[in-house]
């Protein structure tokens, strides 16, 4: 780890002072920072660390519903807080299904919007990466790459971003608020991670030293509390990052007919991928089976391999029609004891029986 | 630049002269305060070897930077049990063979305390193994660590029904 | 030493209190609460930190390394290099016995593999050695790498595989066999490279004391080490401690001493104080052995009633460039199945990689997988039960040798594991049985088997003034229990109570502890300490019966046995006295016996010495997804006398989750372009986690054997590794009718079009 200036500001203000220095970077959690400055992957020059800023980890709730997250409040702790769950429960399943319980308790809600791509050659410093070094290459292209981008890549990069909390914030309609020397704004979370196209190393809409202070989760996010969930598919039951994972919302009315539809995919490109077309397919829609597999197949649309991962299309597809079967199963009482994942599921869910 | 932090380690009130800032929790436990109880199997966040609880939440001290610790409460393996009388936690790790090694085993004793702490578990060995994946056991003891929890959790909570008695 | 007892005990006159007990691990409380101290807990005083830089490069020359660089960073106090490595008395690329490996300890600028070590950083602190390292910034010559296996013109066929074995073994007519057989298997099958990853790196803390030289670091293997260190630094044996009391597990990678061990000692040396290198995960992948890939081709021909009229397998394997161990994967098949001809055959092309070495079941494990999924497809293709059909080509003599076995009871643990599983109720077609939420649900079966190997090994006996024990020997516990198996043999040798023998083990100047490896420590090390307690307890026999003022004056030795800390008459328990007695009127402080383990090469050539198993595993595969769970494993082994059952339960469930593993998870994944393996580290290369493992059981399935040595053991360590690859393989492909071939079985195989359907 290179050597660097570590300071530890009060104020939100002082905070993006320090941190708009060039070479300025923030220091959350750290469970993503520390790892890639262990590897020599980043090598910032200063750390800001905003641990200590009051206020920050916070969960506060509006009179219709919504939620406000501050940036510091950690995974775990929005996870297990009973009534963020309650109304947001592929929130809390998504941020379950991820990382693992200590990391869980270190990584913070802003960190994890940030964490960057799990692509190899990006980690590896002697590797070529434009998302590391712009214009270097990128060694993923005929390299390994069978976990990378479907969707959205461009020549530059064909990295996918790994987090699963923001696939369900990205179905949910969350908005990301900012800090910055300007005062505050906001971005929803569709817009708020870019796709590569020729400057991968840019990934969000961040400017340089500005800071998330919070997301927030509209109140309309709320009324899918009753068929919500997340399904993560991965090569390990648990503790591995997502080959594709799926969240879905749903409002089905007593004669089973779908008036409101959330889709969002996560690890299949640079940025959670929300599906509109396939929410608009599914309004009007009977609930089953046909319908669900039509989503897939919508949500997949214009997808294409990067490399060796051609079996993430089919895979995603039938991702999505089963978290819709989920979601339309209806929010169980309880997470179940593997959050996201397939196993444990509820009878006749399965598409392609 | 020479950084001091203010920190509950095991208990005691501590301050603590950082020479780097560079330095993670773990390095500060097992190279500068001679607790080598918890161990570094990939200083990386990928096995949980070096599990300790932070304000009483079990975390990796491996990607914890000890300068931002300032004002924490930090337990470790070295804490846990009561002088000679082992924690029923540890006692159960020994009476289920839960470690065969012993390298991951400081880390899974702490995660174990971390999750009885979070009180999610229910008598469920499926929650159990869920909720001790962040720990890697390469010797392969897991059987033996689902049931030490499970046994763990029913003996303090037949202690804490004894307490309220 | 020069009193040896030879093994030559009737094997079952044995019926003591320790052995067969389920004792709680005796260092249970020092690993429960951190005060365990492994390689890299220890910190002399002064101590210095060394980190390894690594080369990124598979193949090549190392032409700038910015030394300035380094040293210019606060706290870097020196960078060691091949132009200023202090001299060593032999050549690290010298190899003298098939246990030693060739090492790399910065003799050239030459680039052998990726992650080889091309220079070291010692500083005050970890983290400035670690930043040191960064900035060397290496420059290099780089010349193209050759890694791929597959590279028939390069092939060869070794002069042995494993550590001595041929490379070729046939029986019958193997062309014949095939003609013969009505049904036919012709299946490849891969398997990637494995790295042992145990959870503790290979640490070492090195303190030099003038010519003396202290050594803090986990070996298997410490007389061994202490040999190689001697040699490499040309000094005395004896001027060489070793100290492993714990190891974080081994697995085969901590049998010989490594380049990044005697790398830590270099430094130390170059120094003058005392210095700590520890390799960081990543570069775990490579200096320290791995399991090679394999490709492996089976051809199975069998007749109208199931049975084998031919077994051909072929084994094609890698080593490095300037080293040799190649995986002995075909020999698996010389042991299991009878068949009228068999043939086992294996070649190998050169990498540029590490060398890769002994790892757990090797060649069994490799080998078993790919055996144990033909013999599931020869089952299919004959239409029979995979079970049925693995009876039906039972072995009732050694297939390879004609040997008669020295026991087997691998029929009860087909049996007992079949019951204990259910495998009654099992579906013969593929893709035919679902779980009630619509998972596919399959049943497989492997046979496991593993050698009988032992080593040779001392151990020293001690009866004190008091009457308690002391038993010495430099074993090796990396968590297969020797704190506590070989003090229950220890105390029963002895006839003493567990709590009055004192155990001592894990330092390289007690009595040679051989090597814990190959399964066969506790049989070696158990037989060496059985022979030296009673050689203790006959020489204090021997002065009993010449005191006077004994009791038991004047009776025959033979007529005297120990019991509980005395001796007594035989035939008239009232005779009797404690040991102390005998030893205060003999006015002596202790006494002292020896013995010595090790294999029996006669029974070797009457006998076919194998511990046996069967297992059984339950996958359920969602038909969409195609993500995969093991729900259930029953393995049922045979491996001789069980010295503590509740540790060889925990031995056979470590076997069992590798193989799992193996079948699943395990894969070292090379950019084909550079040779550096992209996921080294423990979160993309990935190990079983807890959650991976759902309900698993291991039966212990009595067995005595007169013959493989005097305590009747064999070995629990690998076996379970074998059978159960093989098993989850087969019930991978009975739930889902796909029979993937490439190891692990991933996602991908379960979306992508079969690779080659039924
Ligand atoms: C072994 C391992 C497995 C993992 N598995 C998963 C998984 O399965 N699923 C998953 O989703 N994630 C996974 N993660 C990633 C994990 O979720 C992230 O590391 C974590 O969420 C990051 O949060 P943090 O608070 O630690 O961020 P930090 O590491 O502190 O920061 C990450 C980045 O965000 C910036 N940053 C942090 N907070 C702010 C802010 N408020 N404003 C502006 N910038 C900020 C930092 O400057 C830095 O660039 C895994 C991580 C590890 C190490
Ligand atoms: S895919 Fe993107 S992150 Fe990966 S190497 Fe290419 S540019 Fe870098
Ligand atoms: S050492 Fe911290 S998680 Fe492995
Ligand atoms: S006991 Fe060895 S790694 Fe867990």
């Amino acid at each position: 780890m290179n050597h660097f200036d570590y300071v530890r500001p009060t104020t939100i203000e002082d905070a993006v002072a320090a941190a708009s220095e060039p070479g300025a970077t923030y220091l959350a959690g750290g469970t993503n920072l520390l790892d890639l400055m262990k590897g020599g992957a980043i090598k910032p020059a200063r750390l800001v660390d905003i641990t200590h800023l009051p206020a920050l980890n916070r969960i506060e709730r509006d009179e219709g519903g919504g939620a406000r997250i501050g940036a510091l409040v950690k995974n775990a702790g929005l996870a297990y807080d009973d009534e963020f769950a309650h109304d947001f429960p592929a929130v809390a399943e998504a941020l379950l299904a991820g990382a693992s319980p200590q990391l869980r308790n270190a990584a913070t809600v802003g960190g994890n919007l940030l964490q960057r791509t799990r692509c190899a050659y990006f980690y590896d410093p002697a590797s070529a990466c434009n998302k590391r070094v712009p214009g270097a290459g990128c060694d993923a292209r005929d390299g390994l790459n069978s976990n990378h981008a479907v969707l959205g890549f461009s020549d530059a990069c064909i990295a996918t971003q790994p987090s699963d909390f923001c696939v369900a914030l990205a179905a949910l309609d969350a908005v990301v608020e900012i800090a910055g020397r300007e005062g505050q704004r906001e971005v929803a979370l569709t817009d708020f991670h870019r796709l590569p196209g020729d400057t991968p190393h840019q990934e969000t809409r961040l400017a340089p030293g500005e800071l998330i202070v919070g997301v927030r989760l509209p109140k309309e996010a709320a009324a899918f509390a009753w068929h919500s969930r997340y399904l993560k598919v991965r090569e390990r039951t648990s503790y591995a990052f997502a080959l594709v994972s799926a969240a879905a919302a749903l409002k089905i009315d007593d004669n089973g007919t779908i008036t409101d539809a959330r889709i969002a995919m996560g690890s299949i490109a640079a940025k959670p991928w929300r599906a509109y077309d396939a929410e608009a397919g599914l309004i009007g829609s009977q609930i089953g089976i046909e319908a669900f597999a039509a989503a897939g197949r919508a949500a997949l649309a214009g997808a294409a391999p990067s490399g060796d991962n051609a079996y993430k299309i089919p895979l995603a597809q039938n991702a999505v029609a089963r978290v819709l079967a989920r979601a339309a199963a209806g929010t169980p009482r309880e997470l179940p004891a593997l959050p996201g994942a397939p196993f444990a599921t509820a009878t006749g869910e399965l598409a392609h029986v | 630049m020479s950084l001091a932090i203010q920190i509950t380690l095991n208990g005691e009130s501590r301050a603590i002269e950082l020479d780097d800032p560079r330095i993670t929790l773990l390095d500060l436990l097992r190279e500068r305060l001679e607790l080598t109880g918890t161990k570094k199997g990939c200083d990386r966040g990928q096995c949980g070897a070096c599990t300790v609880l932070v304000d009483g939440r079990r975390v990796n001290a491996c990607l914890t930077l000890a300068a931002s610790l300032e004002g924490a409460s930090v337990e470790t393996i070295e804490g846990v049990a009561d002088g000679p009388e082992l924690h029923p936690v540890q006692q159960a790790f020994i009476d289920h063979d839960g470690f065969q090694c012993g390298f991951c085993t400081p880390g899974q004793i702490m995660s174990a305390i971390g999750l009885l702490r979070e009180a999610r578990v229910h008598g469920d060995p499926e929650r159990v193994r869920e909720q001790m994946s962040g720990n890697l056991c390469r010797c392969g003891a897991y059987a033996g660590i689902v049931e030490a929890v499970l046994d763990a959790e029913r003996l303090t909570a037949r202690e804490s029904e004894r307490g309220v008695a | 030493m020069s009193e040896f007892v030879p093994i030559t005990a009737p094997a079952r006159q044995r019926q003591q209190a320790s052995i067969g007990q389920p004792v709680k691990r005796r260092d249970g409380v020092a690993k429960v609460t951190g005060a365990a101290t492994y390689a890299a807990d220890n910190h002399p005083k002064d101590m210095l930190h060394a980190v390894m830089a690594v080369a990124t490069i598979a193949n090549g020359r190392v032409r700038a390394l910015d030394v300035a660089a380094a040293k210019a960073h606060p706290g870097v106090v020196e960078v060691m290099t091949p132009e200023n490595r202090p001299a060593l008395a032999k050549n690290p690329d010298d190899r003298d016995n098939p246990f030693m490996f060739r090492l790399d300890l910065l003799q050239s600028d030459r680039v052998r593999y990726a992650n080889q070590p091309i220079a070291v950083v010692i500083a005050e602190t970890f983290e400035a050695a670690t930043e040191g390292a960064a900035l060397l910034a290496p420059r290099y010559d780089v010349e193209p790498a050759q890694l791929d296996m597959h590279a028939d013109s390069e092939a060869f066929v070794p002069e042995a595989v494993g550590p001595g074995a041929p490379a070729e073994s046939h029986v019958g007519d193997i062309d014949a066999g095939l003609a013969q057989g009505s049904h036919r298997v012709d299946s490849t099958y891969e398997t990637p490279a494995q790295y042992h990853n145990p959870m503790e790196p290979h640490a070492v803390v090195a303190a030099w004391e003038g010519d003396k030289l202290i050594v803090d670091t986990p070996s298997q293997a410490m007389t061994i080490a202490r040999g190689r260190l001697a040699g490499l630094f040309g000094i005395d044996a004896d001027d060489v401690l070793i100290r492993s009391p714990y190891l974080g597990g081994g697995f085969g990678c901590k049998g010989a001493l490594m380049s990044p061990q005697v790398l830590g000692i270099l430094a130390a040396k170059m120094v003058g104080r005392p210095v700590k290198l520890v390799p960081t995960r990543p570069q775990m992948y490579g200096p320290l052995g791995h399991r090679a890939p394999t490709s492996q081709t089976l051809r199975l021909g069998m007749d109208d009633a199931g049975k084998l009229t031919a077994l051909s397998h072929h084994a094609r394997t890698t080593s490095s460039m300037f080293d040799e161990f190649f995986e002995p994967s075909a020999n698996i098949s010389h042991t299991l199945y009878a068949s009228l001809a068999i043939s086992t055959t294996h070649d190998a092309v050169r990498v540029h990689t590490g060398t890769p070495m002994f790892m757990r079941g090797p060649g069994e494990a490799s080998g078993s997988v790919a055996l144990e999924s033909a013999i599931d497809e020869a089952a299919h293709a004959c239409g029979m039960d995979p079970l049925a059909f693995r009876l039906a080509n039972y072995a009732d003599v050694e297939p390879i040798s004609g040997k008669p076995f020295s026991s087997k009871r691998l029929y009860d643990c087909y049996a007992q594991g079949a019951e204990r599983f259910g495998w009654a109720k099992r579906v013969l077609a593929p893709r035919s049985m679902r779980d009630e939420n619509g998972l596919l649900v399959g049943w497989g079966l492997g046979t496991a088997t593993f050698p009988v190997i032992m080593f040779e090994a001392e151990a020293r006996a001690i009866i004190r003034a008091d009457g308690t024990g002391v038993m010495e020997t430099g074993a090796q516990d990396m968590g297969q229990g020797a704190w506590t198996a070989l003090a229950q043999i220890a105390a029963d040798s002895l006839k003493l109570e567990l709590d009055q023998t004192v155990f001592r083990a894990g330092t390289s100047d007690l009595p040679d502890g051989g090597v814990a490896g190959g399964s066969g420590h506790t049989a070696t090390v158990g037989n060496a300490i059985d022979a030296a307690g009673r050689n203790a307890i006959a020489r204090l026999i021997d002065m009993a019966v010449a005191d006077t003022d004994s009791p038991l004056h004047g009776l025959a030795a033979d007529q005297v046995e120990a019991r509980w800390g005395r001796l007594q008459a035989v035939d008239d328990g009232a005779r009797s006295e404690g040991y102390a007695d005998i030893l205060r009127r003999a006015g002596l402080r202790e006494l002292e016996g020896h013995g010595r383990g090790r294999a029996d090469a006669d029974v070797g050539e009457r006998y076919a010495m194998h511990a046996h198993g069967a297992v059984f595993a339950e996958v359920k595969v969602d038909p969409d997804l195609g993500q995969m769970r093991v729900t259930r494993m029953v393995g049922a082994f045979a491996a001789g006398r069980v010295i503590n059952p509740r540790m060889v339960e925990s031995q056979f469930f470590g076997g069992m989750i590798w193989g799992l593993g193996f079948a699943l998870h395990e894969k070292a994944e090379t950019d084909p372009r550079t040779g550096r393996i992209m996921n080294a580290n423990l979160g993309e290369y990935h190990v079983p986690t807890n959650a991976d493992v759902a309900n698993i059981e291991a039966l212990i399935v009595n067995e005595d054997d007169p013959h493989v040595n005097v305590l009747g053991i064999k070995g629990v360590g690998e076996i379970a590794v074998t059978g159960t690859a093989g098993a989850i393989a087969n019930a991978v492909w009975h739930a889902t009718s796909k029979r993937v071939r490439r190891f692990p079985i991933g996602v991908a195989d379960m979306i992508a079009e079969p690779a080659t359907a039924d």
